[in-house]
Parts: structure tokens; C-alpha cells; sequence
């Protein structure tokens, strides 16, 4: 009898383990994505392209997924340069009317954008990695549509280390600027600068200037 | 240390590995007898094992093929009981159905018969008198003084005439009475024609069972072999069963398209009741519970086909008081029906999801192509819909071929597991035989690394009896001499 109680509590004892081990929430499953757009400048123009960018991750993301868009200006280590930001509900329709809001909260803001003085892009990706970190998604973004010429005002510090953590960084629309014409090397280094700050902060570093092809932003 | 170091004995490389043979080969040659023992029961000791072995595993072969024939031959008593039963029970039914309308068809021949008597004694009536007043008139006419007396002539020609009026009035009614039996007999026609009818469905009736009885005779004879356990009974029931094995296994997997289908159809809708998010098992919870729905619905079919005594998975059901099993039927077709109810409802709402996230999609991507609203759309709502209620039927049907794959899964895993054993007792010889030969084998090749001492060695006792040889004959010379 007792052999048989032991039986049946060790039974107990595994399926209750094992429900409970597996009725935790992965959070990996869920994706997390923070895109940064550059108002600055002469740049502006090229936001239709970021809006249709927008449109393509947004009709990409699934329930529970996260994205935000920010915009990059002078100061953009702040949450009030976060233009829109939704997690996903768990229900689908649900979450394609969320789509749809988000959709318009860009329009209206594309709209209206005001092109900044300056380019704080390094801000904006710590802002970016504070979000993500916080939205707590097994795989996390980030989205930088802008040319990579950071423009800093006087007196703002952004040599720091970026702490990535497996984070992508996938450097969008990066277009040659007049100087880069004139010599190339500069288009090059800067570049090559931004990867070597991604990987050394432990991302991964991708640059996709054909905007044809956006599939191969979704593999990350 | 290296190997280097080790190797060179000399300077030179090709001394020190001359070297390094000779001192081999001496060693070798001193060892030669004991490691030609060791290689040898080496040898002895591998083949004998293999050799019990693969004894062992030719017994449990044996035991194997015993405990097939005693699974094919208890199916297929059984089945052959199940078939006989069940001929027995049409033959009861169709008995007490026959027996039962006996009395009734007994009363309707009666009747009929009576009916056709009643006719016939009718139709035999006596005509009316033939008209024999012929000769009467014929002889009337020939009285010979009719024509000389005229008065004589008038009264004979007026009895002529009467009397052909009597005759043509007799005639009359004789013709009448005639069309009467014949009317008579016409009216025995239908009660012939359905005497005739009853007999046939007897006939008919006594033929079925007949037929049925002939069945029942072929199955006897079949389950009497299967009693004797003859080997043709054997093959015959192997061959049924590996039939039926592969037939089942299609239809299964037929069914399991079936379920696919029937999973992607309520999959998508899932996630809008569980939520698309939660993970259970590293799977989705909505594909989780799509999916315990159809085995629910599998699981209530199989069931219902056990209540309705259709299949035999499970005794005890089938055990049950018929109250109970009839509860049962209905209990499990509820919970069938208001599956299938559910099923269709997410099937709609997949649909309407679809469109909404079509709709959404072409926002997007901003362009000029509208979702157009097709009229034909209800079509393919009404599909899903039905196929969302019908599949779920459809899957009981899994019951009967589950059953024939269970069974004769036994006899296939039985042929399976023996055709293993063979080739394992196969195998095993194989190194058994492989090992003793491997030990001649390596005391040649021992044999042959250490040929130049060995060959010394020949030489050696061969020169050494050429000695004793010489030596035995001069004695034996020396011996003649003396005696001589």
C-alpha cells in the first residue's frame, strides 16, 4: 500500500513539475523591434520610404510582439522622441486593429515632422536598448533609418559603450552623403565605425540600403 | 621519450629496425606456444559464445513463432466466431421475421385457395341439356307423308319451327352459361396469380436462407481448420492479417489528412479564444488546443463505435448493460454533435479573421489594390463551415480501421520481431564461425612473421632425424654382421 502512495505521489510530483515548468510564457518567442528615424536635415525626405518600412514590420508582427518608432534629433536619449509605441494583444483581430492606430499615429506624424538641427543617433540607440530591455522580448531589433553622420551638439557626451546583448542593428536607407562623393573612404569609415560599435557591444550589424528587399529584416 | 629515441638502436635507421626484428622475432618464437594457445581459446571462447547465442536467440525465435500462430489462430477464432455469430443472427431474424408472418400468409393461401375453389366448384355447373332435340327435328322432317298432306305438312312444319326455336334458345343458353364459367374462370386468375406471388417470396425466403446456410457451412469449415490448427489455416489467416494491415494503415493515414485539414481550419481561430502568445511545451496553446479538440472528438468517436458494438477496442463498454450503452450512444453523440457545432463556428470565425487580416495587410501596404468583396465569398464560409461539421463524423469512422490495425499490428510486429531473431542467430554464427577462422587465421600470420626461426627449426629436427635415421641403420648393420 505504502509502494503504491509512493507510486502516485512521485507521479503527482512529476506532472505537476512538469505543468508548471511548462505553462511559464517563454518570453523568447516574442519579438521586440525599435526603429529609429532620422529627422534631420535634408533626410526628411526620405520618410515616405521609413513609412513604408513601418507598414512592412508592422504587417510582419504577430501577438505580443512589441515595436516602437522614434525619431532621432538633436536630444534623442528620451521617451518623448518615441512617436508611437504597442505590444500586441494576444488576440489576432485584436491586434491588427492596434496596426491600424499605429499606422495612422505615423501618417499623422509623418505628416508633420519638422526636420532638428542636429542627429543624436547614439542617443536614440540607447534609448532603444533601454525599451527593449525593459519590453523583456526573446528577440530584439533595432531599426536605424538614417545616413549615419551623427551631428552632435556642443556639450552632449555619447562615447559610451553601447551594451547590446545580442541585440541586431540593421542600418536602413543609409544614403552617400555630398561628401561621401567627393571621397568614399568616408562613407566607408563611417560604416565601418557603426559596426565596430555594434559588435563590440555585442550585436549583430547588418546594413540594407535596397529597400526591395526587406524580407531579410524579419530573420533576426 | 619519443619513438624516435625508443626505435634507434643504431645510427642507422635500417639497422636499429633489423635489429628491432631479430629481437621480435626472438621473443616471438619464445612465445610461440602459448600464443598460439592464447590466440586459439581466444578463438574457441568467442565461437562457442556466439555459438550459444545465437542457440539462444533460434529458441526464442521458435517461441516467437509459437506465440504468432497462437495470436493468429485465437484472432482468427475469434473473428470466425464473430462472422458465424452474426450469420446466425441474420438467420434467426430472418426466421422470426418469416415464422412470425407464417399464420398470416397460412390464413392468405387458405383464403385464396378457398376463393379459387368457390370459382371452380362454380365453373363446374352443369350446362344446359345439349340440344338433343336435333334428331327430334331431323326425324320430324323425314316422316314421308309430310309432303303428300299438305294439313300434315303445315303441323310438322310448325312443329319444325318450334323446334328450331328450341333449339336456337337452348343454344343460346348453353352459350350463355359458357361465357359464365368462362367469366368464372377469369376471376381465379388474380388469386392464382397471387398464390403464385406468396410462394415465390417463401421461395425466395427459403433460398436467402440457404444461401445463408451454405455461408455458415464455408465459415464452419474455416473455423474447424482454425481449431486443427493446420498450417493452411495459419497462412491464410498471416496472409489476412498482413492484408489487413496495410489496408488499415492507408485508411488511417487518410484519416490523418483529414485531421490536418481539420486542424488548420480551427488552429487560427484557437488563438483568438486562448490567445496567440502563450507557448505550452514550446508549442503554441492555441495549436495545443486545436488539437486536443480533434482528439477529443477522435476520442468520442471511438466510443460511440464501441457502444454501438461496431468495434472491440474496449470490453468493458461493450460489457455494459444495453441501457447504459444506449445512454452511452447518446452521451457521446451530444458531445460529437456540439463539437462539430463548435468546429463550424471557428470555421466561420477563421474566415472572418482572414478577411480582417487581409483587409489589414492591404492598409499596409498602402496600395491601390482594394480588398474586393466577392459575392461568391459565402461559398467558401459555407465549405469550411460544413467540412468544420462533417470531418468531425468523418474521424469516428477511425474506430474500425484503428481496431484491424491494432490486431493485426500484433501479428506484423510478431513476423517482424521473428524475421529479426533469424537474421540476429544468422549474425551471430556469421562471427561465431568469423572468430574461430580469425584464430587460425592469426597463428598463420604469427606463424609467418617468425618463419626464419621456424625454418631453422625444420631444418634442424629434419637434419636431426636424417641422424638418428642413419644411426638406427648402421645399428641395425652392425647387428646383421654379428649375427652373421
Amino acid at each position: 500500500m505504502t509502494f503504491i502512495k509512493k507510486i502516485l505521489v512521485t507521479l503527482l510530483a512529476i506532472s505537476f513539475s512538469l505543468f508548471s515548468g511548462c505553462s511559464e510564457q517563454p518570453a523568447n518567442h516574442a519579438k521586440g523591434v525599435y526603429m529609429l528615424m532620422d529627422t534631420s536635415g535634408t533626410y526628411t525626405q526620405e520618410l515616405k520610404q521609413a513609412q513604408k518600412v513601418i507598414n512592412f514590420i508592422l504587417s510582419n508582427l504577430n501577438p505580443g510582439d512589441t515595436f516602437a518608432v522614434a525619431r532621432v534629433d538633436t536630444g534623442s536619449f528620451s521617451e518623448k522622441d518615441i512617436v508611437a509605441k504597442v505590444t500586441f494583444e494576444d488576440r489576432p483581430s485584436m491586434a491588427n486593429q492596434q496596426k491600424r492606430v499605429f499606422r495612422e499615429k505615423i501618417d499623422t506624424f509623418i505628416k508633420g515632422v519638422k526636420g532638428s538641427r542636429y542627429t543624436d543617433i547614439s542617443g536614440g540607440v540607447l534609448q532603444a536598448i533601454e525599451f527593449l530591455t525593459e519590453a523583456n522580448a526573446g528577440n530584439n531589433l533595432i531599426l536605424i533609418f538614417s545616413d549615419l553622420k551623427e551631428d552632435l551638439p556642443e556639450g552632449y557626451t555619447r562615447d559610451i559603450p553601447l551594451q547590446l546583448n545580442k541585440m541586431s542593428v540593421v542600418a536602413l536607407n543609409v544614403t552617400k552623403l555630398r561628401s561621401d562623393n567627393i571621397d568614399p573612404r568616408e562613407y566607408m569609415d563611417r560604416l565601418s565605425d557603426w559596426e565596430n560599435r555594434v559588435q563590440s557591444g555585442g550585436g549583430n550589424w547588418k546594413v540594407i540600403n535596397d529597400l526591395e528587399r526587406l524580407e531579410s529584416i524579419m530573420q533576426f | 621519450m619519443s619513438f624516435n629515441d625508443i626505435f634507434m638502436l643504431a645510427p642507422n635507421p635500417v639497422l636499429s629496425g633489423l635489429a628491432w626484428f631479430v629481437i621480435l622475432t626472438i621473443v616471438l618464437y619464445t612465445a610461440r606456444v602459448h600464443a598460439h594457445k592464447a590466440i586459439s581459446s581466444v578463438g574457441r571462447v568467442l565461437h562457442n559464445a556466439m555459438r550459444l547465442s545465437a542457440r539462444s536467440v533460434m529458441r526464442s525465435e521458435k517461441r516467437m513463432i509459437e506465440r504468432n500462430k497462437e495470436v493468429l489462430l485465437s484472432q482468427g477464432q475469434e473473428a470466425a466466431e464473430r462472422i458465424i455469430e452474426r450469420e446466425f443472427d441474420r438467420i434467426d431474424s430472418t426466421v422470426q421475421r418469416d415464422l412470425s408472418e407464417y399464420p398470416a400468409l397460412h390464413r392468405h393461401l387458405s383464403e385464396e385457395i378457398m376463393k379459387i375453389d368457390e370459382y371452380y366448384q362454380a365453373s363446374t355447373d352443369v350446362p344446359p341439356a345439349p340440344p338433343g332435340w336435333v334428331k327430334a327435328v331431323e326425324a320430324v322432317a323425314k316422316i314421308p307423308g309430310a309432303k303428300g298432306d299438305p294439313m300434315v305438312g303445315s303441323v310438322l312444319e310448325d312443329i319444325h319451327h318450334s323446334l328450331v326455336k328450341a333449339n336456337t334458345k337452348a343454344t343460346e343458353e348453353y352459350r350463355k352459361s359458357s361465357h359464365k364459367r368462362h367469366q368464372l374462370l377469369n376471376k381465379m386468375m388474380p388469386h392464382w396469380r397471387k398464390v403464385n406471388q406468396t410462394l415465390c417470396h417463401v421461395d425466395k425466403n427459403i433460398t436467402s436462407l440457404l444461401e445463408r446456410s451454405n455461408s455458415i457451412d464455408r465459415h464452419m469449415q474455416e473455423y474447424e481448420q482454425i481449431q486443427k490448427q493446420t498450417d493452411r489455416s495459419v497462412r491464410m489467416l498471416s496472409s489476412s492479417s498482413l492484408t489487413q494491415f496495410f489496408v488499415s494503415a492507408f485508411v488511417l493515414l487518410i484519416a490523418v489528412g483529414g485531421a490536418v485539414i481539420n486542424f488548420n481550419l480551427i488552429a487560427r481561430p484557437m488563438s483568438e479564444m486562448v490567445g496567440g502568445t502563450s507557448y505550452l511545451m514550446g508549442f503554441q496553446t492555441s495549436h495545443i488546443a486545436a488539437l486536443v479538440i480533434i482528439l477529443v472528438e477522435i476520442a468520442m468517436g471511438l466510443f460511440l463505435m464501441e457502444s454501438m458494438r461496431i468495434t472491440r477496442l474496449f470490453p468493458v463498454i461493450g460489457a455494459l448493460h444495453d441501457k447504459l450503452r444506449i445512454k452511452m450512444i447518446w452521451i457521446t453523440f451530444s458531445i460529437l454533435l456540439i463539437l462539430a457545432s463548435v468546429e463550424a463556428g471557428l470555421a466561420y470565425m477563421r474566415e472572418l479573421l482572414m478577411q480582417d487580416a487581409a483587409a489589414t495587410r492591404a492598409l499596409l501596404r498602402d496600395d491601390s489594390i482594394q480588398v474586393v468583396e466577392s459575392s461568391y465569398l459565402w461559398i467558401t464560409t459555407a465549405a469550411q463551415m460544413g467540412m468544420g461539421f462533417i470531418l468531425p463524423f468523418a474521424l469516428t469512422f477511425v474506430a474500425i480501421p484503428l481496431e484491424s490495425f491494432v490486431h493485426s499490428m500484433r501479428t506484423v510486429v510478431g513476423i517482424l520481431v521473428v524475421s529479426f531473431l533469424r537474421s540476429l542467430s544468422w549474425f551471430l554464427r556469421l562471427l561465431g564461425n568469423m572468430a574461430r577462422f580469425s584464430g587460425e587465421m592469426l597463428i598463420n600470420i604469427y606463424d609467418f612473421l617468425i618463419f626464419g626461426p621456424l625454418w631453422l627449426e625444420r631444418m634442424f629436427k629434419t637434419k636431426n632425424r636424417d641422424d638418428k635415421k642413419a644411426e638406427s641403420e648402421q645399428h641395425s648393420d652392425t647387428a646383421q654382421y654379428s649375427s652373421l
